[in-house]
Parts: C-alpha cells; structure tokens; sequence
C-alpha cells in the first residue's frame, strides 16, 4: 500500500511540475491541481498509515493501549482539499475571463505593453 | 499567561466584513462601517500591544485543551507589533478607498474582501500553529485574489494569472513542507514544534523540509529568483488594493520566515548561506528593475523586492544585532510603501496619470503636499534622522563584524538606486515642468474639500508615524532589542505556550 502510494505520489508531483512549465493557462491549472492532490497524499502517507485501528476508546479502557491510525493527517487533508476545491473555482473563473478578454491560451499573450497602463 | 482577548484583533475584522455583507450595495453605509470597524481594529491592536509591551506574551489555547493538542494562538511582542503595524496601515487604507475606490468597485463587494483580508493577516501574525498558519495564508490569498481583479480591466486580470499562480504554487510548497514536519515530529504546534526538531537527527531531512518552507514564503515575500509575478502584477489593481499589498502582503513573508526560522529551522552555516546568497541577488535584481521603469507603482514593485533583500540578508545573519536591524527595517518598511502606494493613487487623483514621462509640475501645483510627499521619499531612502536610516546602520554594522563584504556592496548599491530612482521620480514628477502636449485634467481640485481632506489624511496619518519611527527612534529600538532576543532565546515563547512543565524534565 505505501509503496503504490510513495509511486502515485511521485507521479503526481512529476505530472504536475510537467504541466506547470508548460506555456498553456489551462496546462498551468491542471499542474497546480495534480501538485495539490500529490500534497494531500504525501500528508496521508507521511502520517503513518495505520490499519484497521479506529482512533477510538474502548467502552472499559480509559486511555489508548493499542497503537491508532492518527486521525489528524485525515482532518488537514480535509482543510486543504477544501480550501484547494475553492482556488480551483476561482482559478477556473479567472482564466474564462482571461480567455474572452485576450482570446489566447497563451502564457505568453498576457503581456501588455507599458504604454497601455494608467 | 492565558488572554481571549488575542483573538480581538481578527474578529473585528470579521464582524465588520459580515456587517458590510448585510449593507451589500449600500455603499455608504460601508464607507462608515470600514472607517468605523478599522479604527476600533487600531484601539484593539494598541490596547493589545501595550498589554503584551507591560506583562509578557499571551497566550489563548481553543476551547482549553492543553498545549500541544489545542490549536494555540500566541501574541508575543514581534506579533502584536506586527498586529499593530497592520492596524494602522489598514486604517490609513480604509479612509483613502472610501474616496480613492471607484463605486463600480464597492458595489461589487471590496469593503467586506477587505476586511476578511485583514482578518486574515491578523490571524497569521498570531497564530502559534504551522498548519493554522497556512489556514491564515490561504484566507489572505483568496482575498487578494478578489481585490486584484474586482473591476475586471485587463491589465489586471493579466496580472492576476500570474500572480494567482505564483501564490498556489507556494501554498502548495508551504503545504508540502508541513507534511514532511508532522510525518517527522508528529505534532503542528509551533512551540512543540522547535523542542521535537532539536531531538530529531537527521539533519538532510529536516533541510529538505526547511527548503520548502523558504520556497513558499520566499515566493510570497518575493526574493530573488521568485519574485518576477511581483513587478508585472502590483502596478494593476486600484492604488488603495496596491498599497495593502505592498506594504502588508509581501511582509508577512517575511515575518513566517522569520518565525519558522528562529523557532524550528535555526539557520545552520548551509542556511545562512542560502539566504545570503538569496538577499545580495534580491537587492541588485530589485534595485536594477527598478532603474528603468518610468511607471511610478512599477518603480515602486521593483523598490519592494530590493528592499525585502535589506530584511533577508539580516535574517541570514542571525545575530542579535542583524535580527535588530531586519525587525526594524519591516517596522519601518510597512509604513513607508504603505504610503507611497496611496502617494501614487493620489498622483493618479491629480494628473489622471502615472507615468512619470507625462507628468510635471506638482510642486508648483500643490508646493505643501508636494513637502509632504518629499518627507516620505526622504525616509524611504533613509536619509538621516529619519527612519529608513536607523535599521541600515544596524545591518552595515553587523555585516562588517561578520565579514559579510558581498552584502555591504549590495546594501550600498541597494540604498544609492533607490536615491537616484527617489530622486529622479522628485525631478520628473515635481520639478519639471508638465510636458506642453498634455492636457491636465485635475480630478483632485473638483473633488469637495472633506474628499480632499479623506484623501490626504492617510498619507499624514503614515508620515506621521514613519516620523515618530524615525525621530523617536529610541523607543522603537527597546521594542526591537526585546523582539531579537524573543527570536534568538525562544525559551520564552515555548514557555507561553506550553507553560512550564516543558522544563521541568
């Protein structure tokens, strides 16, 4: 398991610094979100992956005797995957806009010349 | 000691943000509300620094479970006077967007981001937990998001692709470098934190993690080969936004490098090299772009990222005296581009224009805001006794008892381009006449004169406390001896979270 995860991992990183060097928006926004999946689950590996061990105590135990799959590697995934799914959103917007305005999905096309500023 | 009222400086914010929410569109009402919710924000903030100034760190622990299994906030004095320092600069702000924004903008919700985005830098700045930190930082972000393209002009959604990506990709680092930290030391809270790292011997492990973490904030902070998004994304949204960011956006950087780096990562020779290397090349890079733009704020964009070299390179040194001048230079840093940002929405306001080729004659225009004016630009280049010169002579004196020579070149280029720019943009904008083949068009003379007063009270409100900082510099520097040794000895921060069973063993 931590060996198909340790693959996926690098996969995704791999995949998703490829996109980002690429010159298209829409490449350049599929990066970033294949580098956010490949965060969330080097979190969920680097918290030990625990087994069949629910974090929970035992109606007549008071404290933990047994080793537990540490729940908190799961909660900040939950955060970033949440906070990530509403960058996506905006991103995805953003680049509709950009895309009506200088119709190029080039990197390249996004640069203005200074006479035109205010 | 264990004090709720931590969190008061972020929930003004939010309530302000959530009240402005209710009176959507009604922009007057938000005008009041903004103004109102940040000078409340400022009492807040001084009441809270003065606190933290007579008794110690604070310390406020969620729902009081203890130490390490809580999410902690943690105001000792480097974060309250940040606090502060975001307090009055969002203050200033508030009243210049009340006039400065167009309504076309208000109507579309930029008072409430705003104030979420004060919220969140607050939240970052107190905060004494890695993973609530990077909650912080995303809230700051997608606030900026919206500022910098609310009003839709092209040249700024063109700036905010860049600058979007750019600020994803070093949350993601950031986000990269904490699942390494928990996967080593198993815990987030920041205190616990630097005990656990001093256990852990596996020293290339632990800087593959600190590289990340200098990856994410050296993007955000914009250093050298990180901060191109900087310069084409800062000249386009409306000057108040522009003034937010680059007075406060790039300085919490800044200030997570300097946490992260005293309390966890404490520079080894590797690390302080690094940074050194990152600072020289920040300044020249900076000081260079900057001598050939003719566009005020893009002149400015560059101004920032030389300037964040002078706060690097003291951080890389990593003595008390280095650390002294790097805490003085934010302090002093905040206000002043803070202010030259609303500087150039004001000469926006008087010629419709900034570029400096196009413009001419203020002086004889408006000769007292003109000296007004010339008062900021003399601190920012640091001409004595004013405050852009007390931390230089703090990091000049550190760098040649280190034997730093790369840096001093670096902090003497640095500090005679920004004169010359300083100086060329006083000739260009104030001196020379205006060019004969373009027409004046004076918004600033139409404007009722309480709009005038709302335009210009900011710009006096910083000076006046950028001239408080300089001339009253002994008060700062007490301030600034405390806040060096609280990073150098953190003993006192992890005491104020963890309490003192930590030393017992």
């Amino acid at each position: 398991m931590e060996l198909l995860l340790v693959v996926v991992l690098g996969l995704l990183y791999a995949a998703g610094i490829f996109l980002i060097l690429r010159r298209s928006m829409v490449k350049l926004l599929l990066g970033i979100m294949l580098l956010g999946n490949g965060t969330n689950i080097l979190i969920f590996l680097l918290g030990t992956i625990t087994k069949g061990k629910p974090p929970v105590i035992g109606p007549d135990q008071n404290v933990f005797q047994d080793i537990y799959a540490d729940p908190i590697p799961q909660s900040l995934i939950l955060t970033a995957i949440v906070i990530s799914f509403a960058l996506t959103a905006f991103a995805i917007v953003l680049l509709k806009r950009v895309y009506a305005l200088v119709d190029s999905d080039d990197l390249d096309d996004l640069n203005t010349p200074e006479e035109e500023d205010l | 000691m264990i004090d709720n009222h931590i969190l008061a400086p972020v929930f003004i914010h939010l309530f302000t943000a959530i009240l402005q929410l209710i009176a959507w569109r009604k922009t007057v009402t938000q005008r009041f509300l903004s103004v109102g919710g940040a000078f409340i924000g400022l009492l807040i903030a001084i009441r809270l620094f003065a606190k933290v100034y007579t008794e110690g760190s604070l310390s406020m622990h969620a729902s009081n479970w203890e130490a390490p299994f809580s999410i902690v906030f943690v105001a000792d004095l480097l974060a309250v006077s940040m606090v502060l320092l975001t307090a009055i600069a969002g203050f200033a702000v508030s009243i210049f967007s009340s006039v400065g924004i167009a309504r076309q903008r208000m109507l579309y919700g930029y008072f409430p981001i705003f104030h979420f985005l004060l919220m969140g830098l607050n939240g970052a700045f107190l905060t004494g937990d890695i993973f609530n930190l990077y909650v912080w930082f995303e809230v700051i972000i997608i606030s900026s998001f919206v500022l910098m393209t609310l009003g839709g002009r092209k040249a700024q959604l063109e700036g905010a692709v860049k600058y979007m990506a750019m600020n994803i990709l070093a949350s993601t680092f950031f986000l990269t470098g904490i699942g390494i930290l928990y996967g080593i030391s198993g815990s987030l809270n920041m205190a616990d934190l630097s005990i656990r790292i001093r256990e852990f011997h596996n020293q290339p492990l632990l800087d593959v993690a600190a590289i990340f973490f200098l990856l994410g904030f050296g993007i955000k902070s914009a250093v050298f080969p990180l901060y191109y998004w900087l310069p084409s994304s800062y000249h386009t949204p409306p000057s108040a936004v522009a003034a937010t960011f680059g007075g406060l956006l790039t300085k919490v950087g800044v200030y997570a490098i300097l946490r992260v780096f005293s309390l966890m990562f404490v520079p080894d020779e590797f690390t302080k090299n690094l940074l050194m290397v990152m600072a020289v090349l920040t300044i020249l890079t900076g000081a260079f772009g900057a001598l050939i733009k003719t566009n005020i704020r893009r002149l400015f964009s560059y101004l920032i990222v030389c300037h964040i070299g002078f706060m690097i390179g003291g951080i890389a040194m990593f003595t008390k005296a280095a650390l002294m001048g790097a805490v003085f230079y934010l302090i002093h840093d905040i206000m002043v581009k803070t202010n030259m940002f609303l500087i150039a929405g004001y000469i926006r306001q008087v010629r419709g224009t900034m570029d400096m080729t196009k413009l001419g004659g203020l002086y004889k225009a408006y000769p007292l805001i003109s000296l007004l004016i010339a008062l900021v630009l003399f601190s920012l280049v640091g001409v004595p006794p004013l405050s852009g010169f007390w931390p230089k002579i703090y990091l000049f004196q550190e760098a040649f008892v280190g034997g730093q020579y790369f840096f001093i070149a670096a902090l003497i280029i640095g500090s005679l381009v920004t004169m010359y720019v300083i100086a060329k943009l006083w000739a260009d904008v104030f001196w020379k006449n205006t060019p004969e083949d373009q027409p004046v068009e004076d918004k600033f003379k139409e404007l009722p004169p309480f709009k005038k007063v709302l335009l210009l009270m900011p710009i006096v409100l910083l000076c006046s406390v950028t001239l408080y900082i300089g001339l009253q510099a002994e008060h700062v520097v007490l301030a600034v001896d405390r806040i060096s040794n609280e990073l150098l000895d953190t003993s006192s921060y992890v005491k104020t979270v963890l309490g003192d069973k930590v030393f017992k063993k």
